[in-house]
């Protein structure tokens, strides 16, 4: 098939003044989006620019308040995931959505067995997957093989493969090589151009510079839920892509950060730890001051964060005071994490806030009971009441109470893991100035998160990971182009 | 809401008055508790597994063996009534102690590890005393089971101390496990140690249950059977969800007085033994079916990809 | 690969080698131990009639746990079937106690996986409501033994074709029904997805909860076949011949004896029928060295509490 074939043709996914708002929050605003067949459209944006959304709209997960979607020029309506997936949308999520249990081809044809009189015909099945495997070079295992022994990237393939099998006109893959090895990346290139030869289109969800410029045709900009720009991607400089995607005002004002007079002693001293994740680590973590740790998706963030927590310690290298082996000898340290995901490892949902709020306390028996009322003022919980459940709470809130467990026992060092995912702008702002505040009185913080301006409005110094490496120190106030060249681009930065 | 479940069995004391207004005299009333503390006991110690998101199958046979064994042991003789007391106190805690540990540390389902308790427990004590229960208990030993006094100040007195273990340190960290075994941990909760101790607990109620029923129903080798799944039913209709993390010790207490005031409203009115059963399983059923409708919409979790929206 | 690490046997087997090697293993004691006694037709024929009624519920429990769910409700419904059948055949129509026993345990099945996923019941407790309610009803209406089965129906618990009684073939014909089902239809494929992850069976656009309808009915349906059974060896229908058994908790515990996780979605057919001959043959072996019973009960307890233990190393590596 030649280009020329291509672009004449009605594009195969057309979404139209896509909108969308989630409890008054407007997420999306007439977004407009084509794809064509044999082309990979790469779909950039900071955190909260409304990739997520916009795919999930896609994908039949969310309705959109407003707009239309058409599909090879006939519009639909898609009211449940099983509807895109009739219509050839497939999406390959980060989490994969497999059975570690059954074998590959059970997983590709799941919920849609070929029958031969009647029964599942399983060398069909069989059959069907090697050939698609086949197809798209993939040699390293089989369809009988167990979902479960195969490799993150390995399980992607099959993702990829149960998508072919559905005859996907359109596959969404988002942030696909986040968690995946250096060589296996080479791997997925070679599947997207393969992808590409069969005529299908290919929305590319990615931070990686040099991935949307290897891999893209078209590529889309979204920022605060409005579409920026869309480009022929050879068209663009990464400069130009970079400046698109950023620049975003200051949603709100951050508080001062530390003076060099308020920066004290080292409190925690990292050097060269790693383990399976992270490789020769060296920090510093000083008294009143704000650390912040930038890094794209798969490149150790929260790896790190739980390393100098004890809950995936490291295996080796050095930490003053201790290297902790686990949580409850990092807690004894004086190191607390606020973690990532609040809702799966930082609260039970269903009890009581004063029973969060003492969580941490009564872990490790020391009394202070008597102060939670006053530190959930102190947090500026609204209302401060301790009986009822987390689980009724707005995000900020529990954000609070998660910041209120760790204040019952005023560690020397702790740890934010996307201090304010999840958290109105208002809470955002509480919940700043309090970190400010803590540091303030003295204690070290490390504040990792994937929203460059928070990291920037917050941080007196700004450490850059990429695959499971600091690879830099940044100065307060650096520019967010300045980030995201050492986060993301290889050779080009 | 927390405490519905005294309204069901305020409705059924009252339904009980009417045929029998004994129930509403102190006598009356006493003796109806007397008849339920067994079952309160263990739904005291069967809730302290259940909130952790634990099962304890192996209550109902621990309860036959600490009778035989009392039995066997005691043989009549007064002098023996409390070292025999304290053997029984020992081995109630260790049978927890070991469905605690291989659940918690080998990571063996609890239903499993207390159902392979159960038919070790039942094995080895009629091994023992050779197929029948043989022995008699003591005057002194009885006195716990039968004396309504006795069987009511022990009531209060396990009740007491369950309330006030759950509002201390150990019971509010195991209900955080049960509720979310990984936050827990993360904050540093010995999350295996307070599972194990619940089974301990659990081990416990049972041992001073067995003690009590041993007075009260006599020696006999049927003496423990089926008491694990009332229990656990005691613990549900009290509003305690299987799976952990919810409901309160005073519910699932309230829970089997119910379950008790039930078997006597249908005695009453005459659907003695037979299908009180029925009766019984309909309305279990029905109060969970009653909670579970309305929880999941309450309960919103965002789908999985929410969390990482990038 | 995992298959060398650790150098203990079962690491390199899958759960349901491992039963098997371990019959292996305890008839080859019995054949040292025993001598000739241990394998004569006798002994095998006691084993595999021992086995049947056990082996037929633990084959219809293995589709509800391989599901997420559990039945509690098998033994009082094999008391239950046992009666109505015998009943019936009491009046001479040996097929329509056959039909009446089969379609009644295919409503109780159909109760249990509505209440479990229509009024999101806990398995748990609906099938432990399920047997309460059948007990109740049982009390009421009997004290002891009833019905009575013809002769003609009682070959299904005595007769034997050779060394190999019809009971067993029975036992055989439903694992294998059971077996075909799990691996060769849609629906079986889909009890080990609704197993193994909901979420991801759902959005493959499996209709999750009438799998588990589905198992629940195929369970009982076994439990009510292991109801035929007993009469025809009783020749009457008990009112507890299913709980006397202990046929509930057996049935699990063979299940999982077998390999087949208490969670659901992984295991199968073949694993249990090892588990529930594994605890035969221990059992005869017991007889033979004329161990006290109650002490096959203890080791039982033990048996299954180890086979799980090793399972779950073996899963963690």
């Amino acid at each position: 098939m030649s280009t020329i074939d291509v672009s004449l043709e009605v594009a195969v996914l057309s979404m139209r003044r896509i909108g969308k708002s989630f409890l008054g929050v407007r997420v999306l605003s007439d977004v407009d989006l084509d794809a064509q067949a044999g082309e990979v459209h790469a779909v950039v944006g900071e955190n909260g620019a409304g990739k997520s959304t916009l795919m999930k709209i896609l994908a039949g997960v969310h309705a959109p308040d407003s707009g239309t979607i058409s599909i090879a020029g006939s519009p639909v309506t898609f009211r449940h995931p099983l509807d895109a997936q009739r219509a050839g949308v497939a999406i390959i999520y980060q989490e994969l959505t497999l059975l570690p249990e059954r074998s590959v081809a059970e997983n590709v044809f799941l919920g849609r067995e070929p029958l031969r009189r009647g029964l599942v015909d399983r060398a069909a099945m069989e059959r069907e997957t090697s050939r698609l495997l086949l197809e798209l070079g993939e040699s390293s295992f089989g369809a009988r093989d167990l979902v479960g022994r195969l490799s993150v990237a390995q399980q992607q393939v099959v993702e990829i493969v149960k998508a072919l099998s559905v005859d996907a006109r359109i596959i969404v893959m988002d942030e696909p090589t986040a968690s995946l090895a250096e060589h296996e990346v080479e791997l997925l290139y070679d599947l997207v151009r393969r992808l590409r030869e069969r005529g299908v289109a290919i929305l590319y969800i990615s931070h990686r510079m040099r991935e949307i410029f290897d891999l893209s045709q078209q590529v889309t900009v979204l920022k605060d839920g409005v579409r920026v720009a869309t480009r022929a991607t050879a068209e663009v400089t990464q400069g130009e892509l970079v400046s698109l995607m950023v620049g975003r005002e200051l949603s709100h004002y951050y508080p001062p950060r530390a003076g060099p007079e308020e920066t004290g002693e080292v409190l925690l001293s990292i050097r060269g730890c790693g383990n399976a994740k992270l490789r020769d680590i060296d920090l510093e973590l000083r008294a009143g001051e704000i650390t912040g740790v930038a890094g794209l998706q798969g490149s150790g963030r929260t790896e790190l964060a739980k390393a100098v927590f004890g809950a995936e310690p490291f295996t080796h290298g050095e930490m003053t005071p201790l290297r902790p082996r686990s949580v409850r000898e990092a807690i004894a340290a004086g190191i607390g994490l606020v973690t990532e995901d609040r809702k799966a490892e930082g609260l039970a949902l269903r009890q009581s806030v004063g029973d969060n709020a003492l969580l941490v306390a009564r872990a490790v028996r020391r009394g202070a009971a008597a102060r939670v009322r006053e530190l959930l003022d102190r947090v500026r919980l609204a209302p401060p009441d301790p009986d009822r459940e987390v689980r009724y709470l707005s995000g900020g809130n529990q954000q609070k109470v998660v910041l209120a467990k760790w204040m019952t026992v005023s560690p020397k060092v702790l740890i934010f893991d996307e201090p304010t995912r999840g958290v109105d702008v208002g809470a955002k702002a509480a919940i700043h100035e309090l970190v400010r505040e803590l540091a303030r009185e003295g204690m070290a913080v490390l504040m990792i998160s994937s929203e460059l301006p928070e990291l920037i409005g917050m941080s007196d110094r700004i450490l850059v990971l990429r695959e499971g490496r600091l690879v830099g120190e940044l100065p307060a106030g650096s520019s967010e182009e300045a980030i995201m060249h050492l986060a993301a681009a290889e050779e080009a930065a | 809401m927390k405490y519905a479940i005294f309204v069901v069995l305020a409705l059924l004391l009252a339904a009980i008055a009417v045929a029998n207004p004994f129930i509403l005299e102190p006598a009356g009333f006493l003796a109806f508790v007397k008849r339920a503390a067994p079952l309160v006991i263990l739904a005291a110690g069967q809730y302290f597994v259940i909130v952790s998101g634990e099962f304890d199958l192996s209550v109902g046979s621990l309860v036959t063996v600490e009778v035989v064994v009392a039995a066997r042991l005691i043989d009549g003789n007064e002098a023996a009534t409390w070292p025999v007391l304290a053997l029984l106190i020992a081995l109630g805690l260790l049978v927890g102690l070991v469905n605690g540990v291989v659940t918690a540390l080998l990571r063996v389902p609890s239903f499993i590890t207390t159902l392979g308790m159960m038919l070790i427990l039942s094995g080895a004590v009629f091994l023992w005393t050779g197929g029948a229960p043989r022995g008699a208990l003591s005057q002194s030993f009885r006195v716990f089971g039968r004396d309504t006094l006795w069987a009511v100040l022990i009531t209060l007195a396990v009740g007491a101390a369950a309330v006030l273990l759950t509002r201390a340190t150990y019971g509010r960290t195991l209900i955080a496990t049960g509720d979310n075994e990984r936050a827990a941990a993360l904050s540093g909760v010995r999350v295996a140690r307070a599972r194990i101790l619940a089974f301990v607990i659990s081990g416990l109620a049972a041992a001073i249950a067995g003690i009590m029923l041993g007075g009260f129903a006599g020696v006999s080798a049927q003496v423990g059977q089926g008491l694990e799944f009332s229990a656990i039913t005691a613990v549900v209709l009290g509003g305690v969800a299987l799976g952990g993390g919810r409901g309160s010790v005073v519910a699932a207490m309230g829970g089997a007085l119910t379950l008790e005031a039930m078997f006597t409203l249908l005695n009453l009115y005459g659907i003695s033994g037979a299908l009180e059963y029925t009766v019984q399983g309909v309305i279990i059923v029905a109060a969970v079916a009653a909670g579970a409708v309305q929880l999941p919409r309450l309960f919103i979790t965002p789908r999985k990809g929410d969390a990482h929206a990038s | 690969m995992s298959e060398k690490v650790g150098g203990r046997l079962s690491l390199g087997f899958r759960p349901a080698q491992v039963v098997f090697l371990a019959l292996l293993a305890v008839v080859a004691i019995g054949a040292i131990v025993g001598g000739g006694e241990f394998l004569t037709l006798e002994t095998v024929v006691g084993i595999q009639q021992r086995s049947a009624a056990l082996g037929i519920v633990a084959v219809g429990q293995t589709l509800a746990i391989l599901a997420g769910s559990l039945d509690l409700s098998v033994a009082v419904l094999i008391s239950l079937t046992s009666l109505v059948a015998a009943e019936i055949m009491q009046t001479g129509d040996v097929a329509g106690g056959i039909a009446a026993a089969l379609a009644v345990s295919a409503v109780v099945g159909l109760v249990n996986g509505v209440v479990i996923t229509k009024l999101k019941v806990h398995a748990f407790i609906a099938t432990l409501g399920m047997t309460l309610v059948i007990k109740g009803v049982l009390d009421h209406l009997y004290d002891g033994p009833a019905g009575r089965v013809p002769d003609s129906f009682q070959h299904l618990g005595y007769d034997r074709i050779g060394p190999i009684p019809v009971s067993a073939m029975l036992w055989a014909c439903v694992a294998l029904a059971c077996w075909f089902v799990l691996t060769r239809t849609r629906m079986g494929y889909q009890v080990y997805a609704v197993g193994g992850d909901v979420e991801v069976a759902r959005l493959s656009g499996v209709r999750t909860d009438r799998v588990v309808i589905v198992t629940h009915v195929l369970c009982s349906l076994c439990a009510g076949i292991a109801g035929l059974l007993l009469a025809s060896r009783l020749g009457a229908g008990a009112p507890t011949v299913g709980t006397d058994g202990g046929y509930d908790l057996e049935s699990i515990a063979a299940v999982v004896l077998g390999g087949t996780a208490l969670a659901g979605g992984k295991g199968g057919v073949g694993g249990t029928v090892g588990g529930v001959l594994l605890l035969a043959v221990l059992d005869s072996l017991f007889n033979l060295l004329e161990v006290d019973s109650f002490f096959k009960d203890v080791v039982r307890g033990v048996v299954i509490v180890a086979a799980v233990v090793i399972y779950v190393r073996r899963r963690k590596s």
